[in-house]
């Protein structure tokens, strides 16, 4: 079964359809991308998955169960955590503490635990500062522990966001557009790193414009273009897919229409 | 064994030097502070150099307060005058007409007060920014309005003459014992104390990933509208606490006693200090309740300066006088430390 199963979802703004009737799935230990062009309706699909938006149609299964239309507080800790096309993190505290934030839903202890500082407080403190500096170091941060957010480089700052999403202790990453303004060495370098996430036993679902990222990568790739699922398969069919080439290129006007 | 750490930090100059040193030697700084200010009444100081200090901590208590919701969950909050009349109210008349020992009106006339957060905290739910900004100036007039009105209970404009000081074992406590004196600092201690243990967990994190982004805070499955309501209940159950306290010490209070006034000053203090800093509120309450004092010459001018004193902040120093971000790295703790050792996560040496 597939961790994660959308199907037949619609969301309209208006007279928009801003997604139309998808359905897509990825297996568990996947790569799987969506990709298409701008205005397409990636984002508000990742959207969709993390609980911002409200479907019209449609359902979505994760792990089994059903997460259409749930807040994204439940759908966090049911499993699936993401990043910001533009990169949201919390810029004026430190790195170390961008992490714990992310840790909020592994640290079980309540109000009066930690204004008594209990044992338990001690204890859950303690594991989670171990568990946010060992995910520093997996993703190559353990140098900036101390620094702020905002003052890392633009690339250190993506790593930072994608150690964030996975402090949550998530199964399924969305990634959206994580090599968006990186230069080749460096989508090179995320590159390998996405394939280490997938190593640990990580999902991925991602959203890519960067072509050397998405065809290296990725198990299968769906593609979307005003809302609709115009293709999807292997990588080398979605590239010789007339359809996906008409959509990026723009094809023969109907003149008649 | 601080080379390592000081690496990426390196630009940070001067301050950085106090800084460690204040972080370093605290566990000695912060006890002998406190010893100093145990000793302060017995310094021989008169009456009124005691009441300047007793009003500074009433003030720093509700710098703390509105810290908790404007500082870390970046809340403006106008109306805490609101929560600090609610306290002192509610421990007037419990004492006057509920004839209930006064050190027990403290912990209720805090609970009530935290309870009329509650009800400010939920639209919170619905408001962001200066939208809420406006809902919690008037709910600060509103209060002052009920209690202004409400003749039967506070007894209209008029007020509430005569409330009697509290017995410590015997003691009737005064300006000139200092047992106000002592028992304000007792209340800081604890109010700082509980702040800075909400401010270090999970608790606080969530407060401070809500100021700065609210949405990457609820991807992180921070349930947004709970931390925000909890932070206007703390910060409204420290007013009250302060109100409480601040009711016998002058032993009248009418609704003129917490206009927009108070709230204003409130968030002077902390802009001043800056917003986010538990220092600051210590500093803004000081300066601000010293400087109206020892500037009394200037008379008129005191505005005046006053004016352009916040003009060059805004220019300056938007962030408060002593509201820069620490440099010194975060502290592990030795177990922590040892914990990372053993995974060969922290650098040697470090």
């Amino acid at each position: 079964m597939a961790l994660l199963e959308i199907n037949n979802v619609s969301l309209s703004f208006g007279g928009l359809k801003a997604v139309d009737d998808v359905s897509l799935y990825v297996n568990k230990g996947e790569i799987v991308s969506l990709i298409g062009p701008n205005g397409a309706g990636k984002t508000t699909m990742f959207n969709i998955l993390t609980g911002i938006y409200k479907i019209d149609h449609g359902g979505i299964l994760f792990d089994g169960y059903p997460i259409q239309n749930k807040i994204p507080q439940d759908i966090v800790k049911a499993g699936i955590s993401r990043t910001f096309q533009n990169i949201r993190l919390f810029r004026n505290i430190r790195v170390i503490e961008n992490v714990l934030v992310g840790c909020h839903i592994t640290i079980k202890y309540n109000f009066f635990d930690a204004l008594f500082r209990t044992p338990k407080y001690r204890r859950a403190e303690r594991q989670n500062m171990v568990r946010a500096v060992r995910l520093l170091y997996d993703v190559g941060l353990s140098h900036r522990v101390h620094d702020y957010a905002s003052n890392l480089p633009y690339g250190e700052q993506r790593k930072l966001e994608i150690a964030r999403a996975l402090a949550t202790g998530a199964k399924l990453i969305l990634l959206d557009e994580p090599a968006a303004g990186m230069n080749p060495q460096e989508s090179a370098e995320l590159l390998r790193f996405i394939l280490g996430l997938r190593g640990r036993g990580y999902t991925i679902l991602m959203i890519e414009h960067d072509m050397s990222v998405v065809m290296n990568i990725s198990d299968r790739i769906y593609v979307l273009d005003y809302g609709k699922l115009i293709s999807q398969g292997l990588p080398q069919e979605v590239a010789n897919d007339p359809k996906v080439i008409e959509a990026y290129l723009g094809g023969i006007q109907n003149v008649e229409n | 064994m601080e080379k390592n750490t000081e690496e990426p930090l390196k630009t940070a100059g001067g301050l950085y030097r106090v800084e460690l040193f204040f972080s370093k030697r605290r566990m000695i700084l912060i006890p002998a502070a406190f010893i100093l200010f145990l000793a302060v009444p017995l310094m021989g100081f008169n009456q009124y150099i005691l009441r300047i200090f007793t009003v500074i901590g009433i003030y720093i208590i509700l710098s703390l307060a509105l810290n908790l919701v404007a500082g870390y969950t970046g809340q403006l909050s106008m109306g805490n005058a609101a929560f600090y009349a609610i306290g002192a109210y509610t421990a007037t008349l419990l004492l006057l007409r509920g004839g209930v020992n006064y050190w027990l009106t403290i912990p209720l006339a805090a609970v009530l007060a935290g309870f009329c957060g509650l009800l400010l905290g939920l639209p919170t739910f619905r408001l962001r920014g200066s939208y809420l900004t406006i809902v919690t100036l008037g709910f600060g007039e509103i209060v002052r309005m009920i209690l202004m009105n409400w003749d039967s209970v506070t007894n209209g404009t008029l007020g509430i003459r005569n409330i009697p000081a509290p017995d410590f074992f015997g003691i009737t406590l005064s300006l000139r014992n200092g047992g106000f004196y002592y028992l304000v600092l007792f209340l800081v201690v604890l109010v700082s104390a509980a702040s800075w243990f909400i401010v270090n967990s999970k608790i606080g994190r969530a407060f401070v990933s809500i100021r700065e982004d609210e949405i990457a805070a609820q991807m992180m499955g921070i349930r947004t509208t709970k931390y925000k309501a909890l932070a206007f209940v703390l910060s409204a159950f420290f007013s009250g606490l302060a109100g409480a306290f601040y009711a016998p010490m002058v032993g009248y209070i009418d609704s003129n006693s917490f206009t927009f006034e108070v709230s204003s000053q409130i968030i002077s203090m902390a802009i001043l200090g800056g917003l986010g800093t538990m220092r600051g509120m210590f500093f803004g309450a000081a300066v601000l309740i010293v400087f109206p004092e020892v500037s009394r010459f200037l008379m008129d001018y005191r505005f005046v300066i006053y004016g352009v004193i916040l003009v060059l902040m805004m220019r300056f120093r938007p962030q408060g006088l002593l509201g820069w971000q620490p440099r010194v790295p975060v502290r592990f703790s030795k177990t922590v430390r040892s914990d990372l050792m053993r995974e060969g996560i922290l650098p040697e040496g470090e």
